[in-house]
């Protein structure tokens, strides 16, 4: 804020020069530009579905349907193939929020306890062991998706939404616990002193303390969870058998599914839809979900 | 701190508070401990486990018959990982340059005092949201030759421009750069905003009393130091270009032929379909040895900067 303020004021305080606002008026031409531009792939998926094929042969990417044609929506959502079967993405969808709910809240609560021991339980290693803790935030997981694969077989949860419930908290709650980490530093360690020379143990202070405190770090890391889970494509397609797939396996499957003619306006259909409860959330809470990306990128 | 608070409670009821105080040094360990052992072995146990399987001769499964470097050896006379690698050289300088100029760019112009920034800042930013898979299907849409970009353009009176690089091989890794710098450059726009708006104001104040004008000021005195978003930037777009593997499987498959591979798919496809483990697990090393190349010298930086403060 500060430095736009302080600039701002001392160039308003004169009278602005012409060159200035037509610097002014340049600026906010190349602003809107390129808002366009980062709106124009998804307008175009948009108008793509609402167009029949005929209209889609015919027409440009930006012409507009001839009416509001929502049958590509309709056969997306429940008729369109995706690879073996014809059901649609809706089955999909339905297996992506029964992986996501589970893993983001799963991983949410060990996240939760993990931050709140390495910060205010610190034992001898802790602060190691977050070390290498983080690193795993960075490791590419083909060095793990083979192992993994066995043992998910061993296991007995190879192709199951478990597994892929399993693989998701293993390789998030390294995120997990570094948001609640960071957030968790920043609490005055007076506060638990207090309430330890009280008498209040491990859980007690957690529960009463900083629980309700937590909300803002929660919704943070519940947001951040749910769209890299729900966006995952390697895992998913690693891990998952026929029918446990996630959408985002589906979709591919539904676009480079090759039977017939190419029907460009339920690819896109199918891809909003698949894009749209990330979207959903990024709409309604997009504070979070900033403050998480650049939870990771800017240390605590 | 645990040996001092609890010092000072069994002065109050020693018998009692010595139970307790062994429980609560317990109970932590104890909270900790399932992530303790899933990390070992998850992380660093698979990860040995891929380096020990990268010097078998392990094909459709996992054999332990060791053959020394000769995976490595194969990988690197490997037409299509040398393609791959290439490309991700490529991809990854492209897509790391033009991520950081638009988005110092962008969140430069966005720090003027805009009206509705808000509203502006959203859309820059919302690609980020999207899966890959959603994006590589988008441009897949709109790069294609025969109905996309190209057509829209000659349909607009621009009769001799044409747009095939989707279906070039010497010009699709450009595609990949295309998806991929509309999906992650708002991400670095917001990096670069939250520092601006972290930069003192004192420091801007007294450049404008020297006379400096709002370039200089920028050139000279914002951006510089602004360097530690610099490095976080480069290495977290570093990190999602090695790792790209969904964009490729969405945008172009690999294709025309493997000339859009990348590390990340040659490892999937050899691991998992062409029943190549030994090679696949050989091209996973150099993928985790690309990552550490950038990762130990910048938390090197960060933990020897944190022992500065």
């Amino acid at each position: 804020m500060t430095s736009a303020n302080t600039m701002n004021s001392s160039s308003s305080r004169r009278q602005k020069t012409p060159l200035e606002h037509i610097l002014r008026v340049a600026l906010y031409i190349c602003l809107l530009g390129m808002a366009a531009v980062y709106l124009m792939p998804f307008l175009v998926m948009f108008l793509t579905s609402l167009k029949d094929v005929e209209e889609i042969r015919s027409g440009t990417l930006l012409s507009l349907p001839g009416s509001l044609n929502f049958d590509a929506w309709g056969k997306a959502w429940g008729g369109a193939c995706t690879g073996s079967s014809c059901n649609g993405i809706a089955p999909y969808f339905m297996n992506s929020f029964q992986i996501v709910i589970p893993a983001v809240l799963i991983s949410t609560i060990i996240g939760a306890l993990n931050g709140y021991v390495i910060s205010m339980w610190k034992f001898k290693g802790s602060d190691i062991f977050f070390g290498a803790l983080l690193i795993g935030c960075f490791i590419p997981f083909q060095v793990i998706l083979l192992p993994m694969a066995r043992t998910l077989g061993w296991l007995g949860i190879a192709n199951t939404t478990t597994g892929l419930v399993f693989v998701h908290v293993v390789y998030g709650v390294a995120f997990t616990t570094l948001f609640f980490r960071n957030f968790y530093q920043g609490i005055p360690s007076d506060l638990i002193k207090a309430a330890r020379l009280d008498g209040a143990g491990f859980f007690t202070i957690f529960r009463r303390i900083i629980l309700p405190i937590s909300t803002p770090i929660i919704v943070v890391t519940i947001i951040w969870q749910f769209t890299q889970i729900w966006n995952d494509f390697l895992f998913g397609v690693a891990f998952s058998g026929f029918d446990t797939q996630p959408v985002t396996v589906a979709l591919n499957n539904l676009v480079n599914t090759s039977f017939g003619g190419k029907e460009y306006n339920v690819d896109m259909a199918a891809a909003i839809l698949a894009a749209l409860p990330t979207l959903l959330v990024y709409v309604l809470a997009g504070k979070y979900f900033v403050r998480g990306l650049t939870a990771g990128a800017v240390k605590g | 701190m645990t040996i001092k608070a609890s010092s000072l409670e069994s002065k109050a009821t020693p018998a009692a508070q010595a139970k307790s105080f062994s429980l609560a040094d317990f109970i932590p360990k104890l909270v900790m401990a399932p992530t303790i052992v899933v990390t070992i072995i998850c992380m660093y146990g698979y990860m040995i486990w891929t380096a020990v399987l990268s010097m078998t001769n392990s094909r459709m499964l996992p054999s332990y018959d060791f053959v020394g470097l000769r995976q490595y050896e194969r990988l690197f006379e490997n037409d299509r990982w040398i393609v791959a690698l290439t490309n991700l050289g490529i991809f990854g300088a492209l897509f790391i340059l033009i991520c950081l100029f638009l988005g110092v760019m962008l969140a430069i112009f966005l720090d003027q005092k805009i009206r509705n920034e808000g509203a502006i800042r959203t859309i820059y930013l919302y690609p980020m949201a999207i899966s890959f898979i959603v994006t590589g299907t988008a441009w897949k849409w709109l790069l294609n030759p025969t109905n996309g970009l190209e057509k829209m353009m000659v349909d607009w009176g621009f009769e001799s421009f044409t747009f095939d690089w989707l279906v070039n091989p010497d010009k699709v890794v450009y595609c990949l750069v295309i998806a991929a710098v509309w999906q992650a450059s708002g991400f670095v726009m917001a990096l670069f905003l939250a520092g601006l708006r972290g930069v003192d104001g004192d420091l801007i104040k007294a450049a404008n009393l020297d006379g400096a004008n709002i370039f200089t000021t920028y050139r000279r005195i914002i951006l510089p130091s602004l360097k530690p978003v610099f490095f976080s930037a480069v290495v977290i777009l570093s990190h999602i270009a090695i790792k790209s593997f969904d964009l490729v499987a969405a945008l172009t498959n690999g294709g025309p032929g493997y000339s859009s591979d990348l590390p990340a798919n040659f490892m999937y496809a050899h691991t998992f379909t062409r029943s190549q483990i030994g090679l696949g697990s050989a091209s996973a090393m150099v993928m985790l040895g690309c990552v550490l190349a950038i990762l130990i010298p910048y938390l090197y930086s960060e933990l020897r900067g944190e022992r500065h403060d």
